[in-house]
């Protein structure tokens, strides 16, 4: 009997077949991106094209903005521009600048802050933590929460009228200055702006924290419990420091969205002239959005004005993308956190 | 045991474990604060309708009256007339009335017979313009040839028509979501379909960038950019009119509508699109007939949430509107929306007027109308995701 040798591949030939393998299966993962070579059929080709033309449209419109609004206003920025005040003529290229608006801006930003950080932050813990997430109440208040997200930012300015200068003010003068003619809380200030724009940037906050929250193991809740840490403690020294970079990004968008926003400080707080800085929180401010408005519709010639008008505009927008960016990366980087858990 | 990791690296945390069952008061306390300030919180998101509602509700409920069809009393009638209703007449407080003399008393009368006399002659002094009637019907004003909508809130004769308002901000909402949602649209399918996963992750931050631009920079863009260069394109003959506000309006407007779709058209499972390719289907294909029809719902939530931005957004209208109410729906006339109105005329309105109270009534309208779109786009979102990912 001669037996049959069963000759063992050759590593050669093993590698030559796993090749091939591996040509054919990238051969078809390309072939599925590839259009040209799958798509045998005309429309789904032209409907791509359409589709990824829209897709560039869009980024061509924003680098078009951006391209355009920093070639116009590179040459009127400097830094006298940016750290002078305006004493003589805010229309006037050569007097013009833009500290008292960039001070303004920073103030009801950072007073806002105060306000919407803590009060976003406990309402957030307080969903995650505390509330059923099958209770209808928790339902109404989650969709309240959206809800406040896309009421549009005039009616937070007529809120802030209505409730904190006429409201809240009103009744701060009657109980501690009596007979005083000229109100003092009861009119547009540094304080009631920075209260509109955290009322309207709660949801922001409120989101952010609850979805860096929800982010953080479980496991580790149940150790800190089963360690002995009460609930409170549990949430105070093991959630809460899980879930700072998600409560950061919260706080950098709603800053990053209230800085450019003008229609609620336009009766609340926003003035259009003030020859110093704000010394106190019932001032009023100069504020950079409400300047953008003021030198491209109030202005006696537009041309001489156009200038510190872009120069304006490109402080404001550096401001807010620097803000932006900072929030995309950290939010970026909880994301991968939680993809990597899950 | 290299398992075990030192999670506990203080010991003495035992003391806090003892130290906890005493302090529970205090984490009581603690925790009812929290529930009060979130509470509260939540509170607030109810009083903002409140507090715009309870400005505007005098208006509403039809309380007030801009008439002042007063026919002017002879003034040596004075003291025929009862001394309540001369004081109604002269508009006087009561300590004030009774410290005036009787000279006092009849210079003011001619005074105001004065006044009243121009007045007196138009009829349209005597209509109280506040009134529902006249807020959303045309009405005959006597210098006009027809009857006619009018939002006029600075005249002789304040004419409050909505109108005007109402159809100034439909028809540049109505240009930003046909400018916006097919754009927005197509950039969602292309990049949560068709685009290659390298593309992908560049774009989608690219295209949100757009919603960090602030609203007032968009406006100040349509204005000092995009009205100019449209006009010369088109050849129009208003400056700013509806078209530009809205399509700079629609700048905004994209990000919203691009995210949600997004969003919506990548929660479908990747087993769908397999299966159909698996069966041959191009990809695009797929996007269409199967992946589209799946997330039907969330894109139309994305239009109306889109919707909801558009109809409340104010800087971007006020800058590059021209802010001209009219009635019509030419697009190439200025127009005058309900947001830009509230951020042009509030300042300088005397509080609790009628003007004042007016501007009230249409943010109460906006608040209501942004609502229920964002309640629709909310349900449907929600509805959508528990269906597509099988939880809640």
């Amino acid at each position: 009997m001669s037996k049959v040798a069963i000759r063992p591949e050759s590593f050669d030939t093993q590698l030559r077949k796993r090749r091939r393998w591996q040509r054919m299966l990238l051969r078809d993962e390309n072939l599925a991106w590839d259009i040209r070579r799958v798509g045998v059929d005309l429309p789904s080709s032209v409907f791509t094209g359409l589709t990824g033309g829209a897709t560039l449209m869009i980024v061509g419109i924003l680098a078009f903005i951006l391209a355009n609004i920093l070639w116009n206003g590179w040459s009127g920025l400097s830094w006298r521009f940016v750290v002078a005040g305006t004493t003589e003529d805010m229309f006037d290229v050569n007097k013009a600048g833009v500290f008292p608006m960039i001070f303004g801006t920073a103030a009801r930003v950072i007073l806002m802050t105060l306000f919407v950080i803590p009060v976003g932050v406990i309402t957030a813990v307080y969903l995650t933590e505390y509330a059923s997430p099958t209770s209808p109440v928790t339902r109404i208040i989650r969709g309240a929460v959206n809800n406040l997200a896309g009421v549009p930012s005039i009616v937070f300015g007529l809120f802030g009228l209505g409730f904190f200068i006429s409201f809240v003010g009103g009744h701060l003068d009657r109980l501690f200055l009596p007979g005083t003619a000229e109100p003092v809380w009861g009119k547009p200030a540094l304080v009631w702006a920075s209260m509109t724009l955290a009322v309207m940037t709660l949801p922001v906050v409120i989101v952010a924290t609850e979805e860096s929250l929800r982010a953080i193991l479980p496991g580790l809740r149940e150790a800190s419990l089963a360690l002995g840490a009460t609930k409170l403690q549990t949430v105070v020294k093991v959630v809460l420091p899980q879930a700072l970079p998600g409560i950061l990004t919260g706080g950098i968008l709603a800053v990053s969205r209230a800085a450019g926003e003008v229609a609620p400080i336009l009766f609340t707080g926003a003035a259009y002239y003030m020859a110093h800085l704000p010394q106190s929180l019932t001032d009023q401010f100069m504020d950079l959005g409400y300047h953008v408005y003021v030198l491209s519709t109030q202005s006696p010639n537009i041309e001489l004005t156009r200038p510190i008008l872009y120069a304006t505009v490109v402080v404001l927008l550096g401001l807010t993308f620097a803000l932006n960016v900072a929030a995309i990366v950290i939010r970026s980087r909880v994301r991968q956190r939680l993809r990597a858990m899950h | 045991m290299a398992l075990v990791t030192p999670t506990v690296r203080r010991p003495d945390r035992w003391a806090t474990l003892h130290r906890s069952a005493r302090a529970r008061p205090v984490e009581w306390l603690v925790e009812r604060g929290i529930l009060l300030v979130s509470l509260s919180a939540i509170l607030l998101v109810f009083l903002i309708f409140l507090f715009v509602a309870r400005e505007a509700l005098p208006v509403a409920l039809g309380r007030m009256t801009s008439a002042r069809g007063q026919r002017p009393l002879p003034v040596d009638s004075l003291d025929q007339i009862p001394r309540e209703s001369l004081r109604a007449y002269l508009g006087l407080k009561a300590d004030e009335f009774v410290a005036m003399t009787r000279e006092q008393l009849q210079l003011l009368m001619e005074i105001k017979a004065e006044e009243l006399a121009g007045v007196s002659e138009d009829k349209d002094a005597a209509v109280n313009t506040t009134q529902w009637r006249y807020l959303i019907g045309p009405h005959q004003w006597s210098d006009y040839d027809q009857p006619e909508f009018i939002w006029q809130p600075v005249s002789r004769v304040p004419k409050y028509n909505l109108v005007p308002l109402v159809i100034g901000s439909l028809k540049t909402t109505l240009v930003a979501l046909l400018f916006a949602v097919p754009l927005a649209l197509g950039a969602a399918l292309y990049v949560s379909q068709l685009a290659a996963p390298q593309v992908k992750e560049y774009l989608k931050p690219v295209i949100e960038m757009l919603s960090g631009i602030p609203s007032v920079v968009l406006g100040f863009f349509g204005l000092i950019v995009m009205a100019s260069a449209l006009q010369f394109v088109f050849g129009y003959q208003y400056r700013l009119n509806a078209f530009v506000a809205g399509l700079a309006l629609g700048l905004a407007v994209i990000p919203v509508v691009f995210s949600i779709a997004e969003d919506a058209l990548t929660s479908v499972p990747r087993s769908y699109v397999q299966a159909a390719l698996a069966l041959g289907s191009s990809r695009w294909q797929a996007a269409w007939r199967i992946v589209l029809p799946a997330a039907a719902p969330g894109v139309f939530a994305a239009v109306v949430l889109g919707f909801g931005r558009a109809i409340g957004e104010t800087m971007v209208v006020l800058m590059a509107s021209g802010n001209a109410s009219i009635v019509s729906w030419n697009l190439f006339e200025s127009t005058r929306t309900m947001t830009a109105t509230i951020a042009a005329e509030l300042a300088e309105t005397v509080v609790g007027g009628h003007h004042y109270r007016m501007l009230f009534l249409i943010g109460a309208m906006l608040f209501i109308v942004t609502f229920v779109a964002n309640l629709i786009g909310d349900v449907v979102i929600h509805r959508l995701k528990t269906k597509l990912e099988g939880k809640a």
